[in-house]
């Protein structure tokens, strides 16, 4: 674990205790990504101008209501980093000219799914991070075109079924590895985590918030309407994400990756899989023991890649 | 003030300079890039205050520039032809934000096939989008309507982005003699930025550009930005008059040259309209009473003034430097639309399409024009739209198929 800074949440307890994000949103019942914006913004605060691109959450300032105590600018599916660069700078500029003092000055946090984060967007979050924005990007990741029915995105993971993917085998491609492209730019840092998590998304986030510059956030975000299941299972389904090895906690700063929360010993990744209606074709009518060796063979062969790292 | 031979290009760059625009985002295209390497200059050497960041792409730019402005501070841009394309998801959101900034537009041609060259489908593509539009003729109204377009973008009852468009080449790299104000006279006209409401600070906070859900809001709100855009109309006027008296210069809606008695007129935007008035003087001397009639606002469309410009007129040419597939000119379909019906409207309203893709239009194609509107008026009979093209033109096209098929054939031995 790196303990470079002294967090201020050591244990649950520490964690806030209401959240400041307001109830009554359209979110589907038992939303992973909503759990995990919950825990991010009561971390930010209140002096935060989340930017927004199309996708679920794009639903949670609908006129005449928004469920933040803070701003909201909804900008299109591609261009949410270009926005917080508009906003950023306006800002810089009213702060250098004294046209608002520094208490009115905002955080400027970018809220997209993975639709625009993994693909659309891709080009306009390389181009923030290149130039160096002062920005924290929140991507919360339920791995499909959540908004419109789960269809196959750059985030499906392989042999998921979603909508545009209802053959026998599910999706044929692999997920892209955003973190990586994201590290490769080398910005001021990089997380992946859970809502499922808290302590160690608090801490991610606590530790982000103090930097300047580019500040990128992946946080898995199970989502029972499109992975297709019970709505009351999110919390089991995240824990088992992060114990089967399949979503690493992990975050990436002065050129160094470090995995914050590493599964003693596994739990194999059929655990995780069967608890989700889109991996079902893979246990029935008969297992298809060929792409579940080859799920966990690739969590494997990741982990046994991070050896000797920690 | 001083007077300097520049080139549009940099005529709008002096418009951003004087405006004082703060923020530029910016993305070089053919031929607009001079105009962000003018500023980019300036603002390196210190004699330009302000931020300009290059962005990834022109989808970007205007999210950029319409977040800057929901912000709360005064941004210019500028782009050209693929590039306004590339960002046309973008030109619909920024006006709906009544976030107002100014985009300069350097006309080109659009693709397939690819060109650098000047028309006018570019800029008519963002027509209805919510970019209020002045379109110029010279390197002076280029500076000067770019002031004007901040007063208008900022006006109290507008709030809205507004476009201005020169012409790619005739103007973009054109040198003309331009009277540049003195700043102390531009900042008495254009006061430093009022983001009123549109802003974004801690201890008020606001959501922009968000969803509805139904389709009473969606129509109340873009109800209210289309009436914003009318509003455009008598703020524009004002504008332009107090322009005229600070600085000696009139820039009414609507150009007239030689029309008030005029039998017959041209109508048409941008350069290629100096032209028209050369040809308007020659066909004087010919003892033709033609005229011109310029709209420098397209949108909002200034429908009064041109029923009064035209109204009596026996016919009229429309020049469409443009091509709206399977229909025809834009210019003429939204000039019969505001003169269907009315009392003493030209009989007769001619459709050409010329001037695409930088094809010059020569005076003798303006006799060639008027002379079939008055053949027409004569006959009663509207002709049928004409696409100019000369015998000349086909062979040039002619030969160079001929080279390729020549070299296809040669390739295939």
């Amino acid at each position: 674990m790196s303990e470079q800074i002294a967090t201020i949440y050591k244990r649950m307890k520490d964690l806030p205790s209401t959240h400041i994000l307001g109830a009554g949103t359209p979110m589907c019942a038992g939303c992973g990504g909503l759990q995990a914006l919950h825990e991010v913004y009561d971390i930010l605060g209140e002096k935060t101008v989340f930017v927004n691109a199309a996708g679920c959450m794009t639903l949670l300032a609908v006129y005449p209501f928004t469920p933040f105590r803070g701003s909201w600018l909804y900008t299109s599916m591609s261009s949410a980093p270009a926005g917080a660069q508009g906003v950023r700078d306006a800002l810089d500029i009213l702060l250098a000219k004294g046209r608002i003092p520094p208490e009115e000055d905002l955080a400027v946090a970018v809220l997209t799914g993975d639709g625009s984060a993994y693909g659309m967007g891709l080009s306009a979050t390389s181009g923030a991070i290149e130039r160096g924005l002062d920005f924290l990007y929140l991507c919360y990741d339920n791995e499909g075109y959540g908004n419109t029915g789960q269809q196959t995105s750059p985030a499906t993971p392989h042999g998921a079924k979603t909508a545009t993917a209802t053959g026998p085998a599910g999706f044929g491609g692999y997920k892209k590895d955003l973190f990586a492209i994201w590290a490769a730019h080398r910005p001021a840092y990089v997380a992946t985590v859970i809502g499922t998590e808290p302590l160690d998304l608090a801490r991610k986030i606590e530790k982000a918030k103090a930097m300047k510059g580019p500040r990128l956030i992946i946080a898995l975000a199970p989502c029972p309407t499109g992975w297709d299941f019970d709505p009351q299972q999110t919390v089991e389904v995240g824990k088992l994400a992060v114990k089967t090895g399949i979503w690493p906690l992990k975050e990436y700063e002065n050129g160094q990756v470090t995995h914050t929360k590493v599964p003693s010993q596994r739990v194999p990744v059929e655990e995780y899989l069967k608890k989700q209606g889109r991996f079902a074709h893979l246990f029935a009518p008969q297992r298809d023991e060929a792409t579940l060796a080859e799920i966990q063979a690739q969590v494997d062969a990741y982990w046994a890649g991070m050896e000797g790292e920690q | 003030m001083t007077r300097a031979l520049i080139t549009g290009n940099q005529a709008a760059a002096w418009g951003a300079r004087l405006a004082r625009a703060e923020y530029v985002p910016a993305f070089p295209i053919t031929p607009q890039t001079e105009i962000i390497e003018t500023l980019a200059k300036w603002i390196d050497h210190g004699a330009m205050d302000c931020r300009m960041v290059m962005l990834e792409s022109e989808h970007s730019m205007i999210t950029a520039a319409g977040a800057a402005a929901a912000t709360g501070v005064r941004v210019f841009t500028a782009t050209s032809s693929q590039g306004l394309m590339y960002a046309m998801e973008m030109l619909y959101s920024v006006p709906g934000m009544r976030a107002p900034l100014v985009l300069v537009n350097v006309s080109r041609g659009l693709q397939t096939p690819l060109t650098l060259e000047p028309d006018h489908n570019d800029v008519l593509a963002a027509r209805d989008s919510g970019f209020l539009q002045i379109h110029c003729a010279t390197c002076q109204e280029v500076l000067d309507q770019t002031l004007i377009a901040y007063r208008l973008a900022e006006h109290h009852k507008v709030r809205l982005p507004v476009l201005v468009n020169l012409d790619g080449f005739y103007l973009s790299f054109t040198r003309e003699p331009v009277e540049i104000p003195e700043p102390a006279a531009v900042d008495r006209f254009l006061p430093g930025y009022d983001a009123e409401t549109t802003r974004f600070h801690a201890g008020e906070p606001v959501s922009q550009g968000v969803a509805v859900l139904g389709s009473s809001p969606y129509s109340y709100f873009r109800y209210e930005d289309h009436l914003a855009a009318l509003q455009g109309l008598p703020a524009y006027e004002a504008i332009a008059a107090e322009f005229a008296a600070q600085f000696g210069r009139d820039y009414a809606p609507v150009e007239l040259y030689r029309s008030d008695d005029a039998e017959f007129a041209l109508f048409m935007i941008g350069s290629f309209a100096t032209k028209a008035k050369d040809a308007v003087d020659r066909m004087r001397e010919a003892g033709w009473r033609v005229g011109l009639v310029r709209p420098r606002l397209l949108r909002p469309y200034p429908d009064a003034a041109l029923r009064r410009a035209l109204a009596g007129k026996r016919g009229v040419a429309v020049v469409d430097q443009n091509l709206s597939l399977g229909k025809g000119g834009i210019l003429h379909s939204e000039l019969a639309s505001v003169l269907y019906g009315q009392p003493d409207a030209p009989p007769i309203l001619a459709s050409f399409i010329g001037g695409l893709g930088g094809r010059d239009i020569g005076p003798e194609e303006f006799f060639e024009m008027i002379r079939i509107v008055r053949q027409a008026a004569e006959t009663g009979i509207t002709p049928p739209p004409r696409l100019l093209f000369t015998e000349n033109e086909l062979r040039e096209v002619r030969k160079m198929q001929a080279i390729a098929h020549v070299e296809r054939k040669e390739a295939a031995k």
